[in-house]
């Protein structure tokens, strides 16, 4: 944000920590156990090749013999695989690891992505508004009478029938994260358009624009701040969705090979298992999903809140 | 005398009507509301124009037309000579114009702190560029309005509301304007506060000079700070002239309705006579003179023909009673 | 029994930089149909009085201490849910800001049949024919015409009219406006005026008008209360307050109304600014701008005292003498 502040004789550390942000951050018990849950999961997910204890995707060291061992803590449970293994003897804990590792890269790409473009063109088409207006939002509902599982269908089509083979499957991910980006946009621009339009009749848009801001400046440092609030929380919400959105692709084939298996597919995986009484291949999974969704949803609604001034 | 701003046949309207397909679907028509209607006036440098009239008359549109935040759909307005829109590419002379807004609760960004609020002219012109040097400004100006440094700090929503309309005015005053458009700068403010803003402005004007389009409903404030006197009427200036002019010998018939709704602390207890009669809709204003639904001296000619200006003294007003000599 | 009663409200903001008392102390009460001004330093927390009779105070502001009784029931302990319905039905509000009270994506139609039909069982049509009668009422022209019409379109004084429709189209017992014709041109105003006085007339609608403009007060209120640094620094019937006033605030207050009747090169003000909330003097809270100061005022905070007419937080109106 362009908001240029007077420059103190602090480091930015120190200012960071005398900041009122880290002041409500310390007085808000949500916001210290979420933050702590959503760094412990993204820290399990990022140094799983290092921390986990197996490697699942290591063919060799796989044993069938292991399969459907239950977690550690029943009776007929091993230590070496606290969470119990899935069909193929892989231990739980790992793939739970690596696949978080695959589902968060994707959720959070696609929704960087879905946010940029969505927050962009909804900043535009509601400040400039008339037919930059009328034709953007003709696209994003066009868009959204489709369900984005389509979309991201479609586009993953395309990009298998231009891309060559081996290019396409060195790509998969980010074909993905265009597939699910793309599909979540119009979301955030419909959002963010009508949060501007009213912004930008008020006066304080006004008095910038008498001593001649240009619109790019007003649309960043003074509307922007303004419209972010309910961004955030589509954010986190869309987050989870992302990322069940590509589970449902990899089930589709469409997605990541099952090789590679994120959460997700861990959890339809374990599905096949659940009447059988092999209910830990898809149980802990899915509380490994809610729990980190959870937590970052828990931590984008108070980042809402800590955001604006009003309610500190 | 050099004016600073001058306005000729200068019109706005805004299209009201219901969105298109509404329209053909409901048979509506299209709908234009004539929020200023073909108004002319020149200020002169280090001169007040003040501008009254009731609520929805179009007086803050004549004072966005005046900065430029509107485009006139007809007329032309001059700032220093050169035409608006030129004159507003320059940055320098861009710089010497700025305006307090009628609503002190809409004119701050509450995401801002406010010493970011009242330094945004002064960096936006790169008046001042050291952040020192900013702060030190900061903190003088808002001394000036009777707030005090520390309360940049703050954020818009800890202040009352008329401690915010003391921060837009700091706000207003940070770049050293010289032509300041004031939408009733006071009207949110307790008589003392307004008092001293009031002085400050009058101080100003004459130290340096400063020029004032002021805007109010509160008549006797218009009448302490203005030069020179508009009463608009439903998008049109029906009477214009020095401000003492207008106040003693009020000619237009609806000034002197205006005039005679004022409370005034005599009045304990009294009841006061409004202007009696509909107001009417500027979606469709009356043929003719504007005024003549509830003019007392109205004839047919008034419910037919719109009435031009007649010069009396320095004064012009938009009667046939006038005109006529029958007021 | 007098209709609204607050004792001894104190509210407090509390902040990072410390605690804020904005409202100290502060006691008075309404009759049925009875109009009360409130006026006072902008700042001095007139608003905020409002605001905590109507229980909308914004977190982190919170009442400390004192009671506020609506025909002598509390109306400051109860749950959200219930000051709700009180507020819908027995106590109006009208904002000093239009923005927190209208919706600006919904029509002022919508608005107005939605605010009518909660609280009276009308039909979708007859809602609408009142909310027009409403818009009439308060003096927007072509009401029918325009009521479909968005916030944004109104100019100010039209959407501070709105404001007004909406508070009274419940028919409250109480209505608290804060600021009601300040955006309104001196005709408009005599209308809303007339309003007021004829609701509390007729209905036995009390008001507690807050207000800037003397000449308003002078013409509609009953009573007057002057406020400053959070404190009710005189009260009274509102010709002895405001022609004369017996607290040195007040008299300063009232020297500094622009005249119409003859022009002056400088109006008069009281020289300085209300302390900040955080800093407010001990003793009393005007002593360092008052003209009248003397040793007393820097050490001994004055509480209302009889003066005559009125009653003034002033040492000069203290009949035992100090034991200094
Ligand atoms: N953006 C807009 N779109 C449509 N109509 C508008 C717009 N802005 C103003 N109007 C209309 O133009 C007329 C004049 O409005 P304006 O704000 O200039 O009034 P005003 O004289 O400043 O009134 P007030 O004293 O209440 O502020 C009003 O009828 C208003 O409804
Ligand atoms: N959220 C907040 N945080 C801190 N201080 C606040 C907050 N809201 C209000 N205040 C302070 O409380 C005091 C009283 O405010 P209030 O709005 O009641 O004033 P007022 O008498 O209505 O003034 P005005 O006439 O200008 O509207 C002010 O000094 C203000 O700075
Ligand atoms: S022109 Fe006629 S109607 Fe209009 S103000 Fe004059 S006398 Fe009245
Ligand atoms: S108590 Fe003293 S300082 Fe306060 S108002 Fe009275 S005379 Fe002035
Ligand atoms: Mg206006
Ligand atoms: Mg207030």
């Amino acid at each position: 944000m362009s908001i240029t502040r007077p420059t103190r004789e602090k480091g930015a550390l120190a200012r960071f920590f005398d900041s009122d942000f880290f002041y409500a951050y310390r007085r808000s018990p949500i916001a210290i156990v979420s933050s702590l849950i959503a760094a412990i999961c993204l820290f399990g997910a990022l140094l799983a090749p290092w921390i986990a204890p197996h490697n699942p995707f290591d063919l060799a060291s796989l044993n069938l013999l292991d399969s459907f061992k239950p977690p550690a803590f029943m009776a007929e449970g091993e230590r070496a695989y606290p969470l119990g293994t899935d069909d193929q003897g892989r231990d739980m804990l790992s793939g739970i690891m690596y696949g978080a590792r695959i589902s968060l890269e994707v959720g959070i790409l696609s929704v960087a992505l879905a946010l940029v473009v969505g927050v962009s063109l909804g900043l535009l088409a509601g400040y400039l508004g008339g037919t930059v207006d009328a034709v953007l939002m003709r696209m994003a509902d066009v868009q959204l009478t489709f369900p984005s599982i389509l979309i991201a269908l479609l586009v993953d089509g395309i990009a298998r029938a231009l891309l060559p083979r081996e290019l396409h499957e060195a790509l998969e991910l980010y074909v993905l994260v265009f597939a699910i980006g793309i599909a979540l946009w119009p979301q955030f621009a419909r959002t963010v358009r009508g949060s501007t339009l009213v912004e930008r009749g008020r006066e304080y848009v006004m008095a910038a624009r008498v001593i001649g801001l240009s619109s790019p400046r007003i649309m960043l440092s003074h509307i922007l701040p303004n419209v972010l609030g309910p961004v955030l929380v589509i954010a986190t919400i869309n987050l989870g969705q992302a990322i069940i959105a590509e589970a449902t692709l990899s089930f589709l084939g469409v997605g990541l090979p099952p090789t590679q298996p994120s959460l997700g597919t861990l959890i339809r995986i374990g599905n096949d298992f659940l009447f059988s009484g092999e209910w830990w291949i898809t149980v802990f999974p899915g509380i490994g999903l809610a729990v980190m969704v959870l937590a970052i949803n828990l931590l984008g609604d108070w980042l809402r809140d800590a955001l604006n001034p009003r309610l500190r | 005398m050099s004016d600073v701003l001058e306005a000729a046949h200068v019109s706005r309207y805004f299209d009201v009507s219901k969105p298109w397909l509404q329209r053909v679907l409901t048979g509506g028509r299209r709908a234009v509301l004539r929020a200023v209607d073909d108004v002319s006036f020149a200020i002169p440098k280090a001169t007040t124009l003040s501008l009254v009239g009731e609520s929805g008359c179009g007086k803050s549109t004549v004072a966005r037309l005046a900065v430029g935040l509107y485009e006139p759909t007809a007329g032309s307005i001059r700032f220093e000579g050169q035409p608006l829109s030129a004159a507003r590419a320059q940055a320098s002379l861009r710089r010497r114009m700025n305006m307090i807004f009628q609503d002190p609760y809409a004119s701050l960004n509450p995401r801002w702190r406010v010493r970011d609020i009242v330094a945004e002219p002064l960096r936006a012109f790169k008046i001042l560029n050291s952040p020192r040097e900013i702060t030190a400004r900061v903190g003088e100006l808002l001394t000036q309005v009777g707030l005090s440094p520390a309360d940049g700090e703050k954020f818009p929503h800890e202040f009352s509301g008329g401690q915010r309309q003391r921060v837009s005015i700091a706000r207003a005053l940070s770049s050293t304007p010289d032509f300041l458009v004031c939408d009733e700068p006071t009207s949110a403010l307790d008589v003392s506060v307004q008092a001293q803003i009031l002085n400050l402005m009058r101080d100003l004007q004459q130290r340096l000079g400063l020029t004032y389009l002021f805007i109010s409903h509160n008549l006797a404030v218009v009448r302490h700070m203005s030069d020179r006197l508009g009463v608009m009427y439903l998008g049109r200036i029906v009477e214009i002239g020095p401000g003492e002019d207008v106040f003693r010998t009020p000619r237009h018939p609806y000034t002197r309705l205006l005039l005679d709704a004022i409370p005034d602390l005599e009045m304990v207890g009294k009841p006061r006579t409004p202007v009696g009669g509909e107001v009417p809709s500027p979606l469709a204003p009356p043929p003719g003179c504007p005024f003549h639904p509830r003019c007392p001296l109205a004839n047919d000619r008034c419910r037919v023909e719109r009435p031009d200006y007649t010069v009396a003294r320095d004064t012009l007003v938009a009667c046939h009673a006038v005109e006529e000599g029958r007021s | 029994m007098a209709l609204l009663d607050v004792r001894d409200l104190t509210v407090e903001f509390p902040t990072r930089r410390g605690l804020l008392r904005a409202i100290d102390n502060v006691s008075f009460s309404i009759e049925t149909g009875e109009i009360l001004g409130v006026v006072g330093e902008s700042g001095a927390g007139k608003s905020l009085t409002g605001a905590s009779i109507i229980g909308l105070l914004d977190p982190p502001g919170r009442i400390v201490g004192g009671q506020i009784l609506l025909d002598g029931k509390r109306i400051d302990n109860l749950s959200p849910e219930r000051m709700r319905a009180v507020r819908g039905k027995q106590i109006g509000a009208i904002f000093q800001d239009p923005l927190t009270t209208l919706d600006p994506l919904a029509s002022i139609g919508s608005q107005l049949t939605e605010t009518i039909q909660t609280h009276l069982r009308l039909s979708d049509r007859e809602a609408r024919e009142r909310a027009i009668k409403w818009l009439e009422e308060v003096g927007i022209p072509g009401a029918r015409a325009r009521i479909d019409a968005y916030p944004h379109e109104f100019s100010g004084g039209m959407r501070q009219r709105v404001v007004i429709a909406l508070a009274l189209c419940a028919e409250p017992r109480l209505v608290v406006a804060d600021e009601p014709t300040t955006a309104l041109d001196v005709s408009i105003q005599a209308q809303i005026i007339e309003l007021l006085k004829r609701l509390a007339r007729e209905h036995g609608m009390s008001v507690m008008l807050i207000t800037h403009d003397m000449g308003v007060i002078a013409e509609t209120a009953d009573r007057v209360a002057v406020m400053y640094a959070g404190r009710i620094v005189e009260i009274g019937p509102v010709m002895d307050v405001v022609r004369h006033p017996k607290h040195p605030y007040s008299e300063g207050l009232m020297g500094s109304i622009p005249s119409l009747e003859h022009r002056v090169e400088r109006l008069r003000q009281i020289d300085g600014a209300m302390p900040r909330l955080n800093a407010i003097p001990v003793g009393c809270p005007y002593n360092p701008r008052c003209p009248k100061v003397f040793d007393r005022c820097r050490v001994e905070r004055p509480n209302l005292l009889d003066a005559g007419a009125t009653q003034s937080a002033c040492w000069l109106y203290d009949k035992v003498p100090a034991h200094v």
